[in-house]
């Protein structure tokens, strides 16, 4: 058998080497342990803070239509209506928008309309103006990004001045003129759900358009290819062939948004209002279960911690069960479009 | 626990002496059977080259010798290679320490994102050197013919050079510690004719100092430069593609005077 | 007429001569001028989408420049009938959390981030863990608060900027760990072979190769998260309230000692999000026109750390 050779460096690894290898191999196995622990702590300390309010009021809780430290009496159903009312009404106005937001930009409307004024105007290959397309199509990507990069409570700032002073004169046309509809039920003193909804759609656009422009980016583009050999218009193709592909992950957008839109929190508690009643009109005031804490912690006393924990628990469900149905419904829509290759 | 390998075994005078000695009886993927009776000595000093049809298992048996199939799940290795005094495939033995002592160059080259100088020192680093690390690196580069094209812009990128420039990178990053073995797995195969023209005359250069294994598709080069060479078949008779060798022998005296008749096949071009 | 491929199975079965008009382009054509145009409404309605983008920033620049002096950082908030003032503790308060939010978010999602993509990738407890992570990316910044608020404030009986701390850095940490083991993942895995090929062990590779080469990815994982952690208001509001005061003030700061300079950490503390919260509510308008001035110098922090996140993935696709 031969040696190594005569001027060979190489050497086994030392103990110290072979012992801190174990040991950050631990250590990572640690820190993956205490994430899954973290997540159970978290829901184990809304839990148990809970418990007390849980034992009183039981299911009640969420039936009870009072809100009322003094008599002691808890009801979180009418902020639970509210939480849902807004943020499906969020949801329908940012679908609206998102996913047309998602076409425009999957499609590049933009750099193609601006390519075809170039040739008009036949400067399509100029060395600065013919990059022009392409820019602002990259530049429009970024601005709906932005979006999402602006923090909630800023959006709260701006609806509390800029869209509750807008919508409050055509509101209350609206009331005025066709307040038997209950839609328009109440007339819209400042705060109320309608504010909050629009800025809350605000919110959840850039989620929406996002995840819905990567389903339709995702398209195989032998599927666009057979729709347009086939004659089919741009629109005919999008709304017929690729939409329906995309549909599955466009699906998985829209569940995922209406999940951060039940967890918003800062926008709701300065633009809905805090009024816990039931109300169905688009401009009375209203209350969600995430402004309730947000309102209501700061001051609260012990025993009212329990009962708005208890709440916390709530919301704590319902968007654990939305997030998880929406995660698990964009990895079958990406696990379906691999498949397909 | 780890052993340390301890290296001499001081056999009686064998003109060859035998670096590893690679017995496999049998060598499964989960439960795909990849490569079976398959035995071939590696000469200290000479090249040995693997060749054979694509999919015979060639860079499996070569990745044997340093347990990088390890890193495959589901593999699972029956047999012995006997390396510096032990069976590699022992449970008491340390993959870790096994591949400190052999080197290994890849099909694609695969430097580090750091500088040239670096990478060929990563090996020193590795092995806790503490001697002069600019010394060994320019001892490294000029062995793999990289010195005079690097010299002033070692601080420089390794990304930054060429695919062949690369692959010769690699090899001085192999030859940086000196192992005792050195590995290649179609070294040239992604590189262009003149890239593989330099790394070859290197390969005949480096047998000097090191033992070389090489895997190659490249009939040609195999006769340049392998001392000794093994021919690997694919079996299907049992419904499977498991690889095994056929014949194995001085490079010359095969090339000349095939012994089996899939090796006559398979070196006339008949199948590749 | 050529009909239309769509309803080719119902023409009649001989096929008739081609219209040589028929395939010239006309707008007047149904189907062409229903496709312009949708094409027209899909850009009304994006450029509606990016309306409020412009009326916030026009808001911000409008009215958050009336109030943009030196005074902001030198200042502290005015009170109910107070004239002038500034938010310069709650500047110092948001860059102080965000900075112990990262101090815990960082290694905590990284070594995680290590353990999905190198040490256990395939194990069942990496799929937990990136349940987990899932899980917590979803989750509503205000539970963050409560869970802090019933896991330290409740016992400790003080709100702090620690309590604030702990609470962003809950939501950091999922951003920071997913983002981080797709960086790591990034690395080509013919380095990772040939690290190991050398005879590294594990930590060896994770050290000297795949950290270092995923760095830009995982530094832009962590700006995000900053970006992100600073604008938040809900986790802060009442763990670590708000204060009208200096974090320093009454206390020496000083090295020798060290249980009062930990001190500061255990009180309540001003942020920029719950100042803007607090101020939109007051009918007094110092105090709103304030609000809009701290809402800029926000935006204007999370801007600058989504660029630099951004920088630093376009130097990783050098990489």
């Amino acid at each position: 058998m031969a040696t190594a050779t005569q001027t060979t460096v190489s050497r086994p690894p030392t103990r110290l080497e072979t012992w801190s290898n174990l040991g950050c191999r631990l250590f990572c196995y640690a820190f993956a342990w205490l994430t899954v622990l973290l997540v159970l702590y978290i829901v184990g300390t809304i839990g148990w803070t809970a418990r007390p309010a849980v034992a009183e009021y039981g299911l009640g809780f969420l039936s009870g239509t009072t809100w009322d430290p003094n008599t002691q009496e808890f009801g979180i159903l009418p902020h639970i209506v509210g939480t849902l009312y807004s943020s499906v009404l969020a949801l329908m106005i940012g679908m609206l928008f998102g996913v047309s937001v998602a076409i425009f930009l999957s499609e590049g409307f933009l750099s193609s309309i601006l390519f075809l004024l170039l040739k008009k105007v036949k400067l399509q290959y100029h060395p600065l103006l013919g990059r022009l397309p392409d820019a602002l199509e990259h530049l429009l990507k970024n601005l709906v990004e932005l979006l999402a990069a602006i923090p909630s409570v800023v959006y709260g700032l701006w609806g509390l001045f800029v869209v509750i002073p807008l919508i409050r004169d055509p509101s209350n046309w609206l009331h005025d003129h066709l307040g038997w509809i209950p839609l328009f039920g109440t007339s819209l003193a400042g705060p109320g759900l309608l504010p909050a909804a629009i800025v809350l759609a605000i919110m959840i656009l850039p989620t929406i358009s996002a995840i819905s422009r990567d389903a339709l980016v995702a398209v195989p583009r032998r599927i666009r290819e057979a729709a347009y050999g086939l004659g089919a218009t741009r629109w005919e193709a999008i709304l017929r062939v690729i939409l329906p592909t995309a549909s599955k992950g466009i699906f998985g957008a829209v569940i995922l948004a209406f999940g951060r839109a039940l967890g918003e929190t800062m926008a709701l508690a300065m633009l809905a209002g805090n009024a816990n009643k039931i109300s169905w009109s688009l401009f009375s005031p209203t209350n969600t279960l995430a402004a309730l804490l947000a309102n209501n912690f700061p001051e609260a006393t012990p025993k009212d911690v329990t009962v708005l924990m208890y709440a916390a628990l709530i919301l704590l469900a319902i968007t654990l069960v939305v997030n998880v149905v929406g995660a698990w419904v964009l990895q079958r829509a990406t696990a379906g479009l691999e498949g397909g290759h | 626990m780890t052993k340390i390998l301890d290296s001499v075994d001081k056999s009686p005078g064998k003109s060859q002496q035998i670096v590893i000695d690679c017995d496999i009886h049998d060598l499964y993927y989960g439960d795909f059977k990849a490569v079976r009776d398959t035995h071939i000595p590696i000469e200290k000093g000479k090249i040995t080259a693997f060749i054979g049809p694509s999919g015979c298992g060639k860079s499996t048996v070569l990745r044997s010798l340093n347990r990088m199939n390890d890193l495959v799940r589901g593999f699972r290795f029956e047999g012995h290679v006997h390396f510096m005094g032990a069976d590699i495939y022992a449970s008491s033995i340390d993959p870790v320490a096994v591949r400190r002592h052999i080197g290994m160059v890849f099909q694609q080259p695969n430097p580090f994102a750091m500088t040239i100088f670096k990478n060929v020192a990563f090996g020193l680093k590795l092995n806790g050197y503490r001697g002069n690390r600019a010394e060994r690196v320019e001892k490294a580069l000029r062995g793999a013919a990289l010195w005079d094209e690097v010299k002033d812009n070692l601080h420089k990128s390794a990304l930054s050079l060429s695919g062949g420039q690369q692959q010769r990178l690699c090899i001085a990053r192999a030859i940086a510690t000196e192992p005792a073995v050195l590995l290649m797995d179609e070294p040239c195969s992604a590189l262009d004719p003149i890239a593989t023209r330099k790394i070859e005359e290197l390969m005949v250069e480096l047998k000097k100092n090191y033992t070389i294994v090489i895997v190659t598709h490249n009939l040609q080069q195999a006769q340049r430069v392998a001392d000794k060479t093994g021919f690997l078949y694919v079996d299907t008779t049992q419904g499977g593609r498991t690889g095994y060798l056929v014949e194995f022998g001085d490079t010359r005296e095969m090339f000349d005077s095939p012994q089996q008749e899939h090796t006559k096949q398979y070196l006339r071009g008949e199948f590749s | 007429m050529i009909k239309s491929p769509m309803s080719a199975l119902s023409g009649s079965p001989l096929p008739q001569p081609i219209n040589v008009h028929s395939l010239h382009k006309s707008l007047v054509r149904p189907r062409t001028l229903v496709s312009a145009g949708l094409t027209g409404l899909t850009a009304l309605l994006t450029l509606s989408a990016l309306v409020p983008l412009f009326s916030v920033v026009y808001m911000l620049a409008w009215e958050g420049s009336r109030r943009l002096s030196w005074d902001i950082f030198r200042k502290l908030p005015p009170t109910a009938f107070q004239e002038g003032g500034g938010f310069g503790n709650a500047i110092i308060g948001t860059l102080l959390m965000v900075g112990i939010a990262a101090l815990l978010s960082v290694p905590f999602g990284v070594l995680g981030a290590i353990f999905l993509a190198e040490i256990g990738p395939e194990t069942r407890l990496a799929r937990w863990v990136q349940f987990s992570a899932k899980v917590l990316t979803g989750f509503p910044s205000i539970l963050a608060g409560v869970f802090v608020y019933g896991a330290i404030v409740f016992y400790t009986k003080k709100f702090s900027a620690l309590a604030g701390g702990v609470a962003l850095s809950v939501l950091m940490l999922p951003t920071i760990m997913l983002t981080a083991e797709e960086a790591i993942r990034m690395v080509p895995r013919r380095m990772r072979e040939a690290a190991i090929g050398m005879g590294a062990t594990q930590a060896q590779t994770v050290r000297w190769i795949l950290l270092p080469t995923a760095i830009p990815g995982i530094l832009t994982g962590v700006m995000l998260a900053i970006a992100r952690a600073a604008g938040e208001t809900a986790p802060l509001l009442f763990t670590a309230l708000f204060s009208n005061y200096w974090l320093t003030s009454g206390a020496k700061l000083s090295l020798a000692r060290p249980r009062e300079t930990l001190e500061v950490l255990n009180q309540p503390t001003a942020s920029l999000a719950v100042l803007i919260y607090n101020f939109s509510g007051v009918p007094f308008e110092n105090q709103k026109e304030l609000a809009w001035t701290a809402a800029l110098v926000l935006v204007l922090i999370v801007l600058t750390t989504n660029l630099i996140g951004q920088a630093f993935s376009r130097r990783s696709v050098r990489g």
